[in-house]
């Protein structure tokens, strides 16, 4: 109990424990079940602070319920998820603390249709960073500048485009200035024209150092940016590796079966 | 030679043309078409109109040129006798005679400024709050201030107005007071009881489900009678709480009930994203029900609100069987003397013509209220 509170305090401490990079997430020995559905078994990846790490595979794989464990969206059953320091368990001081070191984008979206792009992007800041109003607008003017679409900021989710809705969904994740980013499918949703803007921003932030881990079947972003391809299938990490080695020599045959399928789509 | 396909441009992209005269359109295509289409459809609509232009006819007769508008005053009360004639329509000089009754009930006559303030105060609070640009936090202090100035003015004792004790209230000033403390209460509560029936905390969630199951299975009537006739046997002696108060708490009771299926509704139309989303930005619970939840949840469930508060309006009027002189009571309860005995009609058609004002306007306002909320769904 007494450790578990200096990890909150002080995550310094559990960063020592890795001297020559600092751990972003550490997943180790997670299991979950759906009822009698094993839809993670023994999972452990880690993700080094900086690092971009894709995770794809059939769908089924537990791809999303992995990313979505580490912010505690799913609550996993066995094994220790820590996220830079802290440990994700039922503490809801340490829940809360994860929350706002994570950001997330999802594959529906899910800005809130009842405010404006740019009260999407201050509302956190200001409720549970504590920003000031005109500080937030601000802030969320440079990010949705960064997503190019500074021109939207009054207009509703509705009236903007699909490809333009996920780039607000990037901008306001930012706002809450996250030290990891998790995306799950963020162009699954989108037709095919509006796949490259979302993509193009999450290179941009790729380039700018953000630790990343994407859940996404777009082979051309994972050669790009990832530092690290993980292939999983029936809950488990089948393979991991650079993207050329991963897609050039897969070792195993479900990463064939798998590549073979994708590569017939796109 | 092979067939070589042509590459042709659609023709008609190429010059705009002119809109054809629409086909059959105006006002005698129309009724051919959907009045006169047959033989026996001309037959029927005939037949039809001329039975309504009859009856039309003679309710205008009976409400406006047969009616009778005054009575002469005599030593002993009004005289009624040419209401009574033969042949004579509407009288509406029992409305001349008894509005104040009816819209005040027994409150001393010449207090009925009074209420009479009162309820242009409460019409006044409802325009108010109807204005999107006055939806601001100061609105609830004004609700508070002026439900204390509608208190103070029913009850005087102070700043030189007489008391009057609340058995002496009535009509329509009682009918409002209770209808809009009801819904201005009920509404706050049945939000928190829809939250707390989809609490993850199952002592909340049970007190909840019990609360609205309890209350829904129960007519209003009985509430009321037990909120007049059993309640005060429950207290220890010497306590006791107005009749008005006890009935207001039935109300409120019953009205949160019905409220928070309509809130849980909406809470449920709410897909699950919008909880993610607010979760990973780190939202705390109430933060996330009253900036993201709520207010989608509310705005989806306007109409079956509104239409819940126009059914409670009306429901007020069922405190007449504890004896509550509300509008409907005052306005049977007026032509109880002798001279006006026999002219209930008219003054149930003033009444319910008040009661129609208020419901309609509910009504109007709400299918505007619903299309201006909803202005980020249109394009």
């Amino acid at each position: 109990m007494n450790q578990e509170e200096l990890k909150v305090v002080e995550p310094a401490i559990a960063e020592t424990n890795s001297p020559t990079q600092a751990i972003a997430v550490s997943i180790q020995k997670v299991n979950k079940w759906y009822g009698n559905l094993h839809v993670l078994r023994d999972v452990d990846l880690d993700v080094a602070a900086g690092e971009r790490v894709v995770v794809c595979g059939p769908s089924g794989s537990g791809k999303s319920t992995l990313i979505r464990c580490i912010n505690n969206l799913e609550e996993h059953q066995q094994g220790t998820i820590v996220v830079d320091g802290i440990q994700v368990d039922h503490n809801i001081a340490h829940l809360d603390a994860v929350r706002r070191e994570v950001g997330m984008v999802f594959q529906s979206f899910n800005l809130f249709p009842h405010l404006t792009v740019l009260e999407n992007c201050t509302l956190a800041p200001m409720l549970v960073r504590g920003v000031a109003r005109a500080d937030a607008e601000a802030q969320a003017r440079a990010y949705l500048e960064r997503v190019r679409i500074p021109d939207q900021a009054n207009k509703f989710p509705g009236q903007l485009s699909g490809g333009q809705q996920q780039r607000v969904a990037i901008a306001r994740a930012l706002c809450m200035k996250p030290k990891i980013m998790l995306f799950d499918e963020p162009t699954s949703a989108l037709d095919p024209e509006m796949v490259k803007e979302v993509l193009d921003t999450m290179v941009s932030l790729a380039r700018d150092g953000m630790t990343m881990i994407c859940v996404t079947h777009e082979m051309g972003f994972a050669r790009e940016v990832a530092d690290r391809v993980v292939f999983m299938d029936h809950g488990q990490i089948v393979e991991s590796g650079s993207p050329q080695a991963v897609f050039g020599q897969p070792k195993t045959d479900r990463l064939k079966l798998f590549l073979g399928q994708v590569l017939r789509q796109h | 030679m092979a067939a070589s396909v042509e590459h042709i441009v659609n023709p008609t992209l190429i010059e705009a043309r002119e809109r054809p005269e629409l086909i059959g359109g105006g006002f005698f295509a129309w009724t051919r078409e959907n009045l006169f289409y047959s033989r026996l459809s001309s037959l029927t609509t005939l037949v039809l109109l001329a039975a309504m232009a009859k009856a039309g006819l003679s309710l205008f007769q009976w409400a406006f040129l047969d009616a009778v508008w005054s009575v002469p005053a005599g030593p002993q009360g009004p005289i009624t006798d040419s209401c009574r004639a033969l042949g004579t329509g509407a009288c509406w000089a029992v409305i001349r005679e008894k509005y104040r009754f009816i819209l005040f009930g027994t409150y001393p006559f010449e207090q009925q400024w009074r209420p009479a303030i009162v309820v242009a105060l409460f019409v006044g609070l409802f325009v108010v709050s109807a204005m999107k640009r006055f939806w601001r936090l100061e609105l609830a202090a004004v609700w508070v201030i002026a439900l204390l100035l509608i208190g103070l003015l029913m009850w005087g004792g102070v700043f030189g107005l007489t008391f009057v004790s609340q058995p002496n209230w009535g009509g329509l000033a009682l009918t409002l007071i209770i209808a809009t403390i009801g819904v201005a209460i009920a509404f706050p509560l049945s939000v928190f009881v829809a939250l707390g029936r989809r609490s993850d905390l199952p002592f909340i969630k049970w007190l909840c489900v019990a609360y609205v199951e309890i209350i829904r299975g129960v007519p209003l009537i009985t509430l009321l009678f037990m909120a007049s006739v059993m309640f005060p046997l429950l207290m220890p002696e010497g306590v006791n709480l107005d009749k008005l108060v006890r009935a207001q708490i039935a109300i409120i009771l019953f009205f949160a009930a019905y409220l928070a299926e309509v809130v849980r509704g909406g809470l449920q139309a709410l897909p699950k994203g919008q909880y993610e989303a607010a979760y990973v930005l780190g939202l705390s619970y109430w933060q996330t029900s009253r900036r993201i939840v709520l207010p989608q949840a509310l705005r989806t469930v306007i109409p079956p609100l509104v239409n819940n508060f126009i059914g409670f309006f009306k429901d007020t009027s069922l405190v007449l069987i504890i004896g509550l002189y509300d509008l409907l009571h005052s306005a049977q309860v007026a032509v109880a003397e002798p001279a006006w005995q026999g002219f209930g009609v008219e003054t149930y058609i003033f009444a319910g013509l008040i009661y129609f004002v208020f419901c309609f306007a509910m009504s109007r306002y709400s299918q505007w209220l619903e299309f201006g909320l909803n202005m980020h769904r249109h394009r």
